[in-house]
């Protein structure tokens, strides 16, 4: 493993540049951290941390340095792969008819996210799962995924909110990154242990000037992910959690969280795996030219569940339901894997202040006690 | 025989109101020269006094029903339209007049008139939609122009217009806007309210103030449990559903609990 400085950091930027990335990095907006494009370590935040907690989001001064202080930014990588609005086609009228052009969403440069967490990567596999490596794949996503470059970070100090370690992450990515980075700032200086992740990451961290680390920075690493690990601000029991969802599917306990859940869609929307989207079609007044666009859209919204003859999921109830039994079981029948990374996005951008991880745990709590009954619940429902 | 295309005539009608959505019409400057293609304006005094009599294909009426003229008024206006669309909360929940409906409208008269003897008014002031069959309601304080050249477009070409009725936190979201409330403490009524301003207010750090009446899946209460949380008192509750859109049944049902409890001097809101 290697280590460097600032200095090296902001080499590492510029070779991305050279090799034609556009960087996106952490930075601050309207009092949030935010992913947008940066162009050297000066554009990053430095000693700002963020306070998290149900309904409640502030940034902090660390009285520190760290570059990569906070626990989230607001979205993960979704909003630049998998953006909020695209245009799919075009046509235009002909004499004859009309002709259809395809958008093409190969980006201009290909992108460089710098700071990923593991939460991220986690979203960003899950993804790739439903989005590129099905039956049909989602050619505007997989143009824009085609040749990510990732720069991961440990997360040194997660929020109030989190638990990814409770759904299989770890402060510590694990996987999907070109080059993994842990910030270490102490008595021997403010620098980074860089984890080659890929071949492409080698080759580009060849550019950086880079030392040889010794084991005081992997010794100070592995205290730092120990300590990240162990102060998840959140927990959620994931113990045989798939059946307790679904055996929950008539638990009175909908109602409750439907008194205070306000159809908003926010849950939904900063999710980095909620992938539901809606097509709007538009026609210009002099009827030449139609456009089909792709927007996100929620299953929290009405028409969202509208076929015909009616909207299915009418009750706020409902769709509180369809949507963590869908997230925290459905996913795994469907695809294999959970819809949650434990990133605490929902409960923190939540209005509401509803959790998760408390609307999982009272569930579980309503069930009946035994294996045995369980099993009755589930079979007579 | 000679075929000759005709394209839909549109009439823009007044009631009570402060004009401000007609002048939305004007206001889309790019797209005024294509809607004036696809439609023919008959009848549209705010804007020329070349006038077509009617019978109209669509009339698009501004403002909200405030006297016994207005009702007779509308009524004309309704036989004579083929399809008629109310734009602006005035048109569609009564409007910031709406507020008389509350209140003691001659008290009300007796402040505003030297001789209130002359005003010959109603009690109330109501939507369009109770007095004659409207075919769409465009919501908003003003409307938006994009939607409003959006519902002008759909009627000409005969399809459904496009206006969605999720919450303002949509778009929010899809602008990439920071949450307001979250974090900024900022009391916003974005999740109670439906979206088509473009989410204005929380682009620029203010809260929303529920211009667009209730989204299609509003939950008042629940909203007021979590402002009152932020701080708010029982009567900043019953103002803030009380302004636009106050007769709009969920924000007028949660404006009056509120009232309530604030009459009775209580701390706590019924249930």
């Amino acid at each position: 493993m290697r280590t460097m400085g600032l200095a090296g950091l902001d080499e590492l930027v510029e070779a991305l540049g050279r090799a034609g990335y556009e960087v996106f990095g952490p930075r601050v907006r309207d009092g949030a951290m935010v992913l947008a494009p940066i162009s050297g370590v000066a554009d990053l935040p430095r000693g700002v941390g963020d306070t998290q907690d149900a309904a409640h989001y502030r940034l902090r001064d660390r009285g520190d340095e760290r570059l990569f202080g906070y626990a989230t930014a607001v979205q993960g990588l979704k909003q630049v792969l998998f953006p909020s609005h695209e245009l799919l086609w075009r046509a235009r009228k002909t004499p004859i008819g009309f002709d259809v052009e395809e958008a093409d969403a190969t980006p201009p440069k290909p992108r460089a996210f710098l700071g990923a967490r593991d939460c991220d990567l986690r979203a960003l596999a899950v993804h790739d799962t439903v989005l590129a490596s099905r039956e049909y794949a989602d050619k505007p996503y997989q143009q824009r995924r085609d040749g990510v470059f990732v720069v991961a970070v440990t997360c040194a100090d997660p929020g109030g909110t989190c638990f990814c370690v409770s759904q299989g992450g770890s402060p510590k990515p694990q996987a999907g990154f070109d080059l993994s980075l842990t910030e270490l700032l102490d008595d021997d200086g403010h620098r980074f242990l860089v984890e080659v992740g890929s071949e492409r990451g080698a080759q580009i961290l060849a550019e950086v000037s880079t030392a040889e680390a010794v084991a005081a920075d992997t010794d100070a690493a592995d205290a730092l992910v120990a300590t990240a690990t162990a102060s998840m601000g959140r927990t959620l029991d994931t113990e045989g959690l798939h059946d307790v969802m679904f055996a929950s599917a008539d638990s009175p306990h909908w109602d409750t969280v439907a008194s205070r859940c306000l159809a908003c869609t926010n849950c939904t929307l900063v999710c980095p795996t909620c992938f539901c989207t809606s097509v709007e079609d538009t026609t210009d007044l002099a009827m030449t030219t139609t456009e089909r666009h792709r927007v996100w859209d929620s299953c929290f919204g009405a028409r969202f569940s509208y076929i015909h003859g009616g909207v299915v999921r009418e009750s706020g109830s409902s769709r509180y339901r369809q949507w963590i039994t869908h997230k925290l079981a459905g996913y795994q029948d469907q695809f294999g894997l959970s819809g949650c990374v434990g990133c605490g996005r929902c409960i923190t951008w939540c209005p509401a202040a509803i959790d998760i991880t408390a609307e999982a745990a009272a569930l579980r709590a309503s069930l009946p006690a035994t294996e045995e009954d369980l099993q009755t619940v589930g079979e007579t429902r | 025989m000679t075929t000759t295309t005709t394209t839909p005539t549109v009439a823009v009608w007044k009631f009570a109101s402060c004009d401000g959505c007609q002048l939305n019409l004007l206001n889309a400057e790019d797209e005024l020269l294509d809607v004036a293609k696809a439609v023919t304006i008959a009848y549209f005094p705010e804007a020329t006094r070349a006038m077509q009599d009617g019978p109209y294909d669509v009339s698009i009426v501004e403002g909200s029903i405030t006297t016994p003229e207005e009702i007779e008024r509308i009524k004309h206006v309704r036989e004579i339209s083929g399809k008629l669309i109310t734009i602006g909360a005035c048109a569609t929940h009564g409007g910031i007049q709406a507020l008389r409906n509350y209140a003691d409208v001659e008290e009300y008269t007796s402040y505003v008139y030297a001789s209130p003897e002359f005003i010959d008014t109603l009690e109330t002031s109501t939507p369009i939609s109770e007095h004659v069959h409207v075919d769409f309601e465009l919501r908003g304080c003003p409307v938006d122009k994009y939607q409003l050249v959006e519902v002008i477009s759909a009627f000409a070409q005969g399809r459904r217009p496009r206006i969605p009725t999720y919450s303002v936190c949509v778009e929010c979201k899809r602008a990439g806007n920071i949450c307001v409330p979250v974090a900024q403490g900022t009391p916003c009524l974005g999740p109670v309210t439906q979206a088509g301003c473009g989410a204005i207010c929380p682009s620029f750090n203010r809260g929303c103030y529920a211009c667009f009446g209730p989204q299609d899946s509003q939950n008042c209460h629940g909203m007021a449990d979590r402002l009152m949380a932020l701080g708010m008192t029982t009567e900043e509750m019953t103002r803030a559903y009380r302004t636009f859109n106050a007769t709009c049944e969920p924000f007028q049902a949660e404006s009056l609990r509120h009232e309530r409890a604030r009459k009775a001097g209580a701390e706590e809101v019924e249930a």
